[in-house]
């Protein structure tokens, strides 16, 4: 796997290998309106796009600095309320649009730096703890500064009220698609490269080992205060693009179940990797969305998702994918396909049919009394028939015992893939 | 001239118990200096308070003239002072070229930087891995710190420690845990990477001892009892009583 030392390396050099996952991003990017143009689902993808830049912008701290915050939603919320003062403000008429994202972020990035003077003197515990009591203290402040939030109805206005931007208005849920679109491109982008600079690196250094980190001439405090300044920042943009999405901010958009959130989906996407935020987004998006339209109980499988995901895979989604890469590269990777059929798939088969239980359940006990049909997996079912449940039942302890058959199999096929068949010295 | 590091009457006490009881030393420039004593001595205490790691109670550290009370450890490393830990130290999860590069940030100017991109400046990556070859870890070059074996992260420690470029490093039991064959390895290493700058080593073995250090210091009940030249310090009728006896015999 190593290769090669030479002393003519080329540093930095940009090479179309290290822009190729930018530039198929930029074409999806372009593409999807094209692709998938419903208003509804242009809207799915704009809030996709917006939750996306809140995530890369929670994993500078979480999965680069090392500091776990209950609060972050403060800083996109605070950047939402403004945004929205600003489209309501007379002077609008001057501002276009597409600037206003900006306005957001510096003003994440004021508050950040105000919080973060204090709250980044220590990780850990405390770090945490603080982040917490502000995160609570803000959705107070809601309801007692009601000039600034609104209260309990919030802030709502209207984006089309911008200058008009080379004649753009903002109206068609297009125009809003590319406009959060661009700014996702731009931060993302932004927040790769943060991640390659001096500090950046010292970012990572002090969550490894502060103290450590001290001794090489750095203030671990001052390291974490431009991390969360910057995140801050960012969480900023974040909200200003979904104020323009929303075109209203209220309180659930910072306080600690908004913060929860955004933690939920950065662990379940992976906070290892740079892009694993991204994934989580997307996903729990598709989840909240697509799920939430199938079931009431969207929520409970959320959840035992995420416990799932931290019990087991704590690298998250793009960790599993990862921990395919020693397969791939040793090209044994069609190892594990069999395996997967027989093993993986019976217990997706086992989920399901334990999710038709729980569903029936839900169904029984929350229907109006005489309703017994319900749609389950395209089926009408009725739920006081004993068949519907055996046959349930069936499924699931039918799909989790071949599955737990089968795991030996998949057990041994991922050893032998992950293992080379030449023993070629060198490993130690 | 100013010596390189000077302690002037150090003391430190935790609660009622005075664990540093005035330690009063010159290292000059291009010193190798070893401190010795029995465990429980106060030596990584010691390195402590000259590091800025905890303060001292009352006393004075001075680095080439400049008092270090009240600095923080990377105010101190700052002034050119570097350090290694009893317990190794580094960075687990970044790769071991990522180790050495972060160490070399701060001397090479990039500050607080987030308008540079390490991988573009050549001279700090060419630093790095000039590093990298010295403590014989180019091969393990893209492998998380945290994999390599407990000789090599030593090495590396040592590394990171003088990649700074500072003029007094001071390590703190370098060859704890280690084989005969890798303790043989890192004193040359110790030798080769020292080169002209201060050294002042905390260290076990006496071999090492002898082998690495010009002048010898030993602190017992944290004082310092003697020091002087290794063989002077061989000869000290103090010092035989209070600790080297046993230790002598085997060398």
């Amino acid at each position: 796997m190593s290769t090669a030392s030479t002393n003519t390396r080329a540093y930095g050099a940009v090479t179309l290998g290290t822009l190729m996952p930018w530039i198929i991003g930029a074409i999806v990017l372009i593409l999807l309106p094209m692709l998938l143009g419903s208003r509804g689902q242009l809207t799915i993808m704009s809030q996709m796009a917006t939750i996306v830049v809140f995530a890369l912008a929670y994993n500078m701290l979480l999965g680069q600095g090392g500091m776990l915050s209950f609060g972050h939603a403060v800083y996109t919320g605070m950047g939402a309320f403004l945004c929205l003062h600003v489209m309501n403000a007379s002077y609008f008429g001057s501002i276009p649009l597409p600037v206003l994202p900006l306005i957001g972020g510096l003003f994440g990035l004021g508050i950040a730096m105000i919080i973060g003077s204090f709250s980044t003197r220590s990780a850990g515990t405390v770090f945490a703890m603080i982040s917490l009591g502000i995160g609570e203290l803000m959705a107070a402040c809601v309801l007692i500064i009601v000039v600034f939030f609104g209260g309990e109805e919030g802030i709502s206005g209207y984006r089309d009220e911008g200058l008009p931007f080379f004649g753009l208005e903002f109206i068609s849920q297009v125009e809003v698609f590319y406009l959060i679109a661009f700014w996702l491109f731009v931060s993302a982008a932004l927040m790769y490269l943060f991640s390659r600079t001096p500090v950046g690196r010292m970012a990572n250094a002090v969550r490894d080992n502060p103290e450590r980190a001290q001794f090489l001439g750095y203030s671990a405090r001052w390291v974490r205060f431009v991390s969360f300044s910057a995140s801050g920042f960012f969480c900023g943009i974040a909200g200003g693009l979904s104020a323009i999405l929303f075109e209203i901010a209220t309180e659930t958009d910072l306080n600690v179940t908004a913060s929860g959130t955004i933690l939920l989906v950065v662990f379940l996407g992976g906070v290892g990797f740079f892009w694993g935020p991204i994934i989580g987004a997307v996903v729990f998006i598709l989840l909240q969305t697509v799920l939430g339209l199938q079931t009431h109980l969207w929520e409970l499988y959320v959840g035992v998702i995420f416990v799932g995901m931290v019990m087991f895979f704590p690298g998250g989604l793009a960790g599993i994918i990862m921990a395919h890469g020693v397969a791939m590269s040793l090209g044994k990777l069609n190892l594990l396909i069999r395996p997967y059929l027989t093993c993986v798939l019976p217990a997706i088969v086992g989920v399901l049919g334990l999710c038709g239980l729980i569903e029936m359940i839900f169904h029984m006990r929350e229907a109006p009394t005489g309703e017994t049909e319900m749609t389950l997996f395209w089926t009408a079912i009725d739920t006081h028939h004993i068949w519907a449940w055996l046959i349930f039942g069936a499924i699931a302890v039918g799909g989790f015992f071949v599955a737990r058959q089968q795991s030996p199999v998949l057990k041994a096929a991922w050893e032998q893939a992950n293992t080379i068949d030449t023993p070629a010295g060198g490993t130690s | 001239m100013t010596p390189a590091l000077e302690l002037d009457d150090l003391r430190k006490s935790f609660g009622s118990a005075e664990i540093i009881r005035g330690l009063n030393l010159k290292v000059e420039k291009g010193e190798r200096h070893a401190i010795i004593g029995p465990n429980g001595a106060g030596k990584s205490t010691m390195f402590n308070l000259i590091t800025g790691r905890f303060p001292q109670t009352s006393g004075h550290v001075r680095l080439h003239g400049t008092d270090l009370a009240g600095l923080q450890p990377f105010q101190i490393n700052r002034l050119g002072l570097s350090r290694s830990f009893q317990i190794t130290n580094i960075f687990p999860k970044m790769t071991v070229f990522e180790n050495v590069r972060c160490s070399l940030l701060w001397s090479m100017g990039f500050k607080y930087s987030f308008w540079n991109m390490v991988s573009r400046n050549r001279a700090l990556n060419e630093g790095a891995e000039e590093i990298l070859e010295q403590i014989n870890l180019t091969a393990r070059r893209d492998l998380p710190a945290g994999v390599l074996s407990y000789a090599e992260q030593r090495a590396l420690e040592i590394g990171i420690t003088i990649a700074g470029g500072a003029d007094v490093i001071m390590l703190d039991e370098p060859t704890a845990g280690m084989s005969n064959t890798e303790t043989d390895y890192i004193v040359d290493l110790i030798q080769k990477v020292t080169e002209n700058k201060t050294l002042i080593v905390v260290e076990h073995d006496m071999g090492v001892v002898f082998g690495l250090a010009d002048r010898i210091s030993v602190l017992v009940y944290g004082e310092i009892i003697a020091t002087g030249t290794p063989e002077a310090v061989r000869a000290d009728q103090k010092v035989q009583e209070a600790y080297l006896g046993a230790a002598l015999e085997d060398h």
